[in-house]
């Protein structure tokens, strides 16, 4: 076990993956850094970090820096899928899945269903997104969501270090294409990792806090804004189970609907839009599953339909914060003087 | 290039089956029994052909949305072909692509694809796994001159000259794309190979109507590819000799336009012409195979219709994650 930065695990876990497969290869915008500068290769290894030391130890050959070209990145990630690698494909930002979304959904997506199930597309996509530093409209949004409702790929958001390098193992090693958002607000982060390969498995959420009343699903960054909402209701009194989903696709139906049997309450705190998102098709799922069990509406935490603002007191007020699940929790409790059981 | 006997003959029989499928598509989707949006390759069979000859299974292709010609060509099981155009269960992708999405990995071929210009990047993805493997293996990209105008050819071919991607960006060049002309889409007068030269790429043009041209062209083409020297650019002047789309009344074309085109740049004739004028080969062993060819078409349709059908179960099998 050590401690380490949330992009520190990736980073390690793509250097453990490359040396344990050499069909592993990565590929992305100024991965390596300061190619054809005075500065020279590795200037900077990646604007996250992520990638520092690959292509010294790799080379060029499976390190592969690209020009700005997101099409050509993830259309040839796809490509070098189908011809039996395992491309590790680096998008700098969630928000420029808008550039090359037809390679993600009409492509990579389609393969393995459109050519009759005889072809594998082993790709990941790693995405940095989410709000909370600042990056303005175009440099902040979550995506996944939108990602979560197209078929045939696997989306993951891992909310710690050590989960980061669980789910990006598991995504390496996975034979479909998984897109993987790191929560760019979380990559300076601290955590216990194990220095030894582990796999979590895709579909099984986790729960963060236990408790009898209300269920939180969340997930990514958001799963540390339900653990304080979480942490400071249970000093009133008030137990609530913290899901942490893992993956969005596949969705663990299960641990939400077990929950909610319990509690008979939901708040799904989510980083996307409210409509037509995870959250809807979340309070969708438990409506339609276990309504029975349901004592209160489901609650949907989500920022306002609007793109993310830049000025600080604007992306406050835009991302949801444990003050807003804690009166989401509070107001469940209420409905129709329903109390604690 | 000398081409043996058996190479022309296998040459031209995938020439002949190319074009004998989509003469076959052409009268049987007019009975209504094809359901969906067909695109034919018929007059572009050179091509297809005197490209993917040279090519092995560990070579990959990808290609369009008017791909049976570039499907046939690299090996793809014709009847299963015909199946999968007819929707049967046991068509090569199970009825779930149709004729837009017929793929065979196996044999290197990466699919044809719905998607104007999205073949171009993943055609460099191949190329970036076969540079790795170090074995000389090559990935084509079939692109028309509709294809041309995307970006994502454009990065595709930036990418490929900036990592070096044994990757050839093959034009085929007819004249249209959908219903709009070269002349008025392709800004650089209608020339595609000089965008390709501008990313910095070696090129090569040609007569796509002349099988024997295609092959000399893509002979040097793949002797440089194949050398490390990174991608390379062709761009093949041809004829389409259907619409864009089975049903496209193609009020596009001048008078007498498709007689003269049928008349004048049958890639067939030309054949049949070249070799029998220059007693390579005798004009009975042409008809032979043409008889040989209709024979299995004709087999291909009778057993497309019988085949069976998917099942609504079926919908959901190949999928990774189900609600």
């Amino acid at each position: 076990m050590a401690k380490m930065q949330l992009r520190e695990a990736i980073n390690l876990t793509l250097h453990q993956e490359m040396e344990r497969d050499p069909s592993v290869i990565v590929l992305g915008e100024d991965i390596v850094g300061g190619m054809g500068t005075a500065g020279g290769p590795e200037a900077i290894g990646g604007i996250w970090k992520t990638t520092a030391g690959l292509y010294e130890k790799f080379g060029a050959g499976r390190v592969i820096d690209t020009p700005i070209s997101e099409s050509a990145i993830i259309g040839a990630a796809a490509g070098a899928a189908l011809a039996g690698k395992r491309p590790v494909a680096e998008l700098m930002f969630a928000d420029f899945v808008g550039v090359c979304l037809d390679q993600i959904w009409n492509q990579m997506a389609k393969f393995r269903y459109m050519f009759g199930g005889k072809s594998r597309c082993p790709a990941v996509i790693r995405i940095a997104y989410g709000a909370g530093r600042n990056a303005g409209p175009q440099h902040s949004q979550s995506v996944y969501g939108l990602m979560t409702a197209i078929p045939g790929l696997k989306v993951v958001i891992p909310s710690s270090p050590a989960e980061a390098k669980g789910l990006l193992t598991q995504a390496i090693r996975d034979d479909d294409p998984v897109l993987f958002f790191e929560p760019k607000a979380l990559y300076a982060t601290r955590g216990d990792v194990p220095e030894e390969e582990y796999v979590i498995p895709f579909g099984h959420a986790r729960l963060v806090r236990e408790g009898s009343d209300v269920t939180i699903v969340t997930c990514g960054q958001l799963v540390g804004t339900a653990a304080t909402a979480a942490d400071r209701l249970a000093q009133q009194g008030i137990g609530c189970d913290v899901i942490d989903l893992r993956t969005t696709s596949p969705l663990d139906e299960e641990a939400i609907l077990d929950s909610v049997e319990t509690t008979g309450r939901l708040v799904v705190l989510d980083e996307n839009p409210p409509r037509c998102g995870l959250a809807a098709d979340i309070a969708a799922m438990v409506g339609e599953k276990a309504f029975a069990a349901l004592r209160a509406p489901v609650s949907m935490v989500t920022p306002p339909h609007t793109p993310v603002p830049f000025a600080v007191e604007l992306e406050r007020a835009y991302l949801p914060d444990a003050e807003r699940v804690e009166a989401a929790v509070t107001q469940l409790l209420g409905y129709r003087g329903s109390a604690p059981r | 290039m000398q081409l043996s006997r058996e190479q022309m003959l296998g040459a031209y029989r995938q020439m002949k089956v190319i074009r004998e499928f989509e003469e076959r598509l052409h009268v049987e989707i007019q009975k209504g029994e094809i359901a969906g949006f067909t695109h034919l390759y018929s007059g572009q069979e050179a091509v297809a052909v005197g490209v993917c000859e040279q090519l092995t299974d560990g070579d990959y292709i990808i290609s369009t949305h008017r791909g049976h010609g570039h499907c046939i060509a690299k090996g793809c099981d014709v009847k299963g072909m015909m199946r999968e155009i007819y929707g049967s269960a046991e068509g090569l992708c199970k009825g779930k692509g149709g004729s837009m999405h017929i793929a065979d990995v196996d044999k290197g071929m990466l699919g044809a694809n719905g998607i104007v210009g999205a073949g171009a990047p993943i055609a460099v993805g191949a190329a970036i796994s076969a540079k790795l493997d170090g074995q000389g293996r090559v990935s084509v990209a079939f692109s028309g001159d509709g294809a041309c105008n995307q970006g994502t050819t454009f990065e595709a071919m930036n990418l490929a000259v900036v990592v070096k991607a044994p990757c050839i960006f093959l034009f085929e060049n007819n004249h249209y794309s959908e219903h709009t002309g070269v002349d008025y889409a392709v800004a650089t007068s209608g020339d595609i190979a000089s965008r390709a030269e501008a990313f910095g790429m070696k090129v090569w043009r040609g007569n796509g109507s002349d099988f024997f041209a295609v092959t000399e062209v893509m002979r040097e083409v793949l002797e440089y590819v194949r050398a490390g020297n990174g991608p390379a650019a062709v761009e093949l002047d041809t004829e389409r000799f259907f619409g864009h789309f089975e049903g496209d009344p193609q009020r596009y074309r001048g008078p007498g336009e498709l007689d003269r085109i049928r008349a004048e740049r049958d890639c067939l004739e030309a054949f049949r012409t070249r070799v029998t004028e220059a007693k390579l080969l005798e004009g009975a062993d042409l008809d032979q195979v043409d008889a040989e060819v209709m024979q299995m078409i004709e087999a291909s349709v009778a057993e497309a219709r019988s085949a069976p059908r998917p099942t609504a179960a079926d919908v959901l099998t190949d999928v990774y994650i189900s609600y």
